[in-house]
């Protein structure tokens, strides 16, 4: 046990989610992750990108920016590299994530910044009342696909590995214990960690007995998560779904490459650039 | 011997022979003779196979702005650069090429000088696409100018390359012996060495996008992210290749979405950063711009405007994007627009636009233009600007921090991630004064008013330091951007007429621009085909220009052109 309540990340406003809904749990997984670890709040910033999984940010009491459409990783990329000494921790739908943001996750992954992305995955859109995401099944009704989906989902845990991203975890929601468990090892992790977490929408597309009846824990089947090659052919199961940690290494981050900026990190700097050398070829 | 104020020079070749580093080397050859430079170019979007030119014009004894129609000397690198720019010959011009170029006769009394630049860099043993420096030498050593000058300027641009500068070098030797040989039947009359004067003060020879990037520098600029976008890229460029001298963070990230909103993070952490792109990137960062103001979060923008619509012309120039940053984004909220019309105003600019940013922590757009960011001046040393305060708290707030407190200016304290004891929450939907979201209309409107109260400081400095003027008369030109320079060239030469350069668009100086025009017949010029000064004028001020000048073919006026518009518009 820790030293630290959770609860001292709770605002104390009244979550405005659906009754069952998948957010409760990953709420409480991360207070308790924060919690267990012992960080400070006013060292963590959470960002948050439009849907429902937007409102944690005003339900977490640490620093906040609840952004755009989508630019939940470049916002927080910027974050991280102006004040590397900040734990940041993006959060992001399917929507957010892979429909309007997918730009940037690949390279979010491939350049290592020191951020974690939680990504809330319902598998539908929950905030603009129940239309198709990329990673909706195929066939599904949904408010804008009235005769069935018929793109083929995307599989976020194989993008991210094959992106080179450095931490690749699925978490449930019905599995709190066990979520925070995989936050833990995010928060730990030197670099870009990613972090799916399936969760029912009760509203529009409730998948919990399917989910529930599906999972299996990585920890349990023995998988080693340095083998990128076993993370990839479990990422691609299907009738089975398995969750923990799929891959984890090491790699040069981000900030690393910009070692040059970092002391004191340009967040905290004072006076401005000499530039009177750089003047002289102009001359 | 008729007496010349200015020289022009222009460098013609094939994309990838060299044109513009060797124009940048006689350019720089002439500021060290203590002469007023001007360096600008034209090229197509590609990397090898294209015709591209520099003009390089130099006043003796007078300013020189902008480029002209005609010049004294072509350098002619291919057969191309000699028929393509014998009409661009003054009479008394000429043509110096290879002699294997010589093909079509040249027009009017023009004269071609054919010489064995080839055969000089077969002599030595160069590679081929070298002759552009023997060629510097010729011009260099007809002129009478002195050769260690220009020698300096060759080994500094090839720093670090210790055997191509010296082979340069060399090169440059054997073209200023065949030079100074010309000088005798030279068909041009321009006492250059008699105009040689190495005394007053040092001054710069600078292009704009540089100027922007050392002026945001000035101002704290800690964070810099762009995607590479023509003719904007050369400011990435700039800030990547000394960002590790300066200990700043330079960023290439995978699109413009990206860049802003990396930008707009690291300001909400506390660096001062900034952006750079064309009309097109920054179609993409509208979004983002408006979370800034939501946001309250300072970014300066840059624009360096390309003709549009969408693709546009990539290389050439135009100043069509006014309205459109102005106005750009859903919502209303402050934001401040700036347009520097010389490399000089643009460091000032760049150095006020991030410290505006910061005083009233919203979006700043810095609206320069290709003419602009890739043409070169000589200005006099930049001042020290240094870094204006904004308002950071010192105040430790237990939890959240009020950092959208309702404040009479409407600027909030402001504090950053990190801070002992304190937390602040930045939020793209309306929110409370901690930043938390609400829809009560009460509080809506209370943070409406509040963002918007801040217009009134912004409207006061607009006024004291949004217009610029040069001259007096019963007539007044309206001008704004790098078109002021072409202003100033074509009124050298017509009385009674003052330039009006509007440097602030948004919030528009309308007080002051009336009492420089009002009674006063006005002309305006721009480069765009719809008259957007023209329109602002008539928005703010109720006036109808008696006459508007547009060019919007991708190309700067010519001042010869400019000039006789005017002196038309003046006489009726």
């Amino acid at each position: 046990m820790s030293l630290v309540d959770p609860s001292v990340f709770d605002t104390g406003r009244r979550p405005v989610w659906c009754p069952g809904c998948g957010n409760y749990s990953i709420l409480l997984a991360l207070r308790k992750a924060l919690a267990e670890l012992e960080v400070s709040p006013e060292r963590v910033v959470i960002v948050t990108g439009i849907g429902c999984h937007g409102r944690i940010s005003e339900y977490m009491k640490t620093n906040a920016f609840h952004t755009i459409h989508g630019r939940v990783l470049p916002l927080a990329t910027g974050i991280k590299l102006a004040n590397p000494n900040l734990l940041v921790i993006g959060h992001s739908g399917d929507g957010d994530a892979y429909a309007i943001g997918l730009g940037h996750l690949p390279h979010a992954a491939r350049r290592n910044v020191d951020v974690k992305l939680i990504v809330h995955d319902n598998m539908v859109f929950g905030l603009t009342t129940g239309q198709v995401t990329p990673t909706t099944p195929l066939g599904l009704k949904t408010r804008s696909t009235p005769f069935g989906n018929f793109e083929q989902p995307l599989n976020p845990v194989l993008l991210a590995l094959s992106s080179g991203a450095t931490f690749v975890a699925r978490g449930f929601s019905g599995e709190v214990e066990h979520l925070k468990e995989v936050f833990k090892g995010a928060i730990r992790h030197r670099g870009f960690a990613f972090v799916e977490v399936l969760q029912p929408c009760v509203t529009f597309f409730n998948t919990y007995n399917t989910l529930r009846r599906k999972i299996y824990k990585l920890e349990d089947a023995g998988h080693d998560p340095s083998d990128l090659e076993k993370a990839i052919k479990l990422s691609l199961e299907t009738e089975r779904i398995p969750i923990g940690i799929f891959y984890r290494t090491s790699r040069p981050t981000l900030e690393d490459a910009f070692i040059h900026a970092m002391n004191p990190p340009v967040a905290l700097r004072q006076k401005p650039a000499d530039t009177k050398k750089i003047l002289e070829r102009f001359r | 011997m008729e007496t010349v104020n200015n020289l022009g020079v222009m460098i013609a070749g094939p994309a990838g022979s060299g044109v513009f580093v060797s124009s940048v080397i006689l350019g720089k050859m002439f500021l060290r003779h203590g002469l007023s430079v001007f360096i600008t170019n034209e090229y197509p979007s590609l990397i090898r196979g294209g015709h591209q030119w520099a003009q390089i014009q130099v006043g003796f004894g007078e300013e020189v702005y902008a480029h002209r129609k005609k010049v004294d000397i072509v350098l002619a690198l291919d057969r191309i650069s000699v028929e393509e720019h014998v009409a661009d010959l003054k009479p008394s011009g000429c043509i110096i090429c290879d002699e294997g170029d010589v093909g079509a006769k040249a027009g009017n009394d023009a004269s071609i000088r054919p010489l064995p630049l080839r055969k000089i860099v077969r002599e030595i043993g160069a590679p081929s696409v070298t002759v552009n420096t023997v060629g510097l030498g010729v011009i260099v050593g007809a002129l009478g100018g002195e050769a260690d000058v220009a020698e300096g300027t060759i080994r500094e641009q090839f720093r670090g390359r210790g055997e191509l500068a010296e082979l340069n070098v060399e090169l440059f030797r054997r073209g200023y012996e065949l030079g100074k040989k010309l000088d005798g039947e030279f068909r041009l009359r321009v006492p250059i060495s008699a105009s040689l004067e190495r005394s007053g003060e040092a001054r710069l020879l600078v292009d704009g996008n540089s100027a922007v990037a050392l002026g945001a520098l000035s101002a704290g600029l800690t964070f810099f992210a762009s995607y590479p976008m023509t003719p904007a890229s050369p400011i990435l460029h700039f800030l990547a290749e000394v960002q590790r001298d300066l200990g700043i963070i330079v960023f290439q990230p995978e699109s413009e979405l990206a860049a802003i909103n990396m930008a707009i993070g690291a300001a909400y952490a506390g660096a001062r950063s900034m952006v750079a792109t064309s009309g097109g990137g920054f179609s993409l960062m509208v979004e983002a711009l408006g979370q800034a103001a939501m946001t309250e979060t300072p970014i300066l923008i840059v624009d360096v405007q390309r003709p549009g619509p969408s693709t546009g012309l990539p290389t050439h120039t135009a100043q069509s994007d006014l309205r459109f940053v102005i106005h750009a984004s859903q919502g209303e909220f402050p934001r401040v627009v700036l347009a520097p019309g010389d490399p000089y105003q643009a460091y000032v600019l760049a150095n006020r636009g991030l410290n505006l940013a910061w005083k009233y922590q919203i979006p700043v757009i810095l609206l320069s233009d290709k003419y602009l960011g890739e043409s070169f001046w000589t200005v006099s040393v930049f001042p020290n600007l240094g870094v204006e305060d904004a308002r950071v708290s010192r105040e430790r707030v237990s939890g959240f921090f009020p950092r959208y407190k309702v404040t009479e200016d409407g600027v909030s304290p402001l504090i950053f991630p990190g801070t002992p004891g304190s937390l602040v929450y930045a939020n793209t939907s309306e929110h409370d004064e901690y930043g938390f979201g609400t829809i009560d209309p009460l509080k809506v409107k209370e943070m409406q008013d509040k963002r918007l109260r801040k217009y009134q400081s912004l409207c006061e400095e607009a006024e004291k330091s949004g217009v610029e003027t040069v001259g007096s008369g019963g007539a007044v030109v309206a001008t704004w951007g790098s078109t002021k320079q072409i202003v100033l060239e074509a009124l050298k030469r017509v009385s009674g007429v003052k330039m009006v350069q509007v440097v602030w668009m948004e919030p528009f100086p309308r007080k002051k621009l009336l009492s420089e025009v009002y009674g006063k017949k006005l002309l305006v010029v721009e480069n765009n085909a719809t008259g957007q000064l023209a329109s602002l004028i008539r928005e703010h001020l109720l006036i109808e220009p008696s006459n508007v000048l547009l060019k919007y073919d991708g190309r700067q006026f010519f001042p010869e052109d400019v000039e006789s518009w005017i002196a038309s518009q003046v006489e009726g």
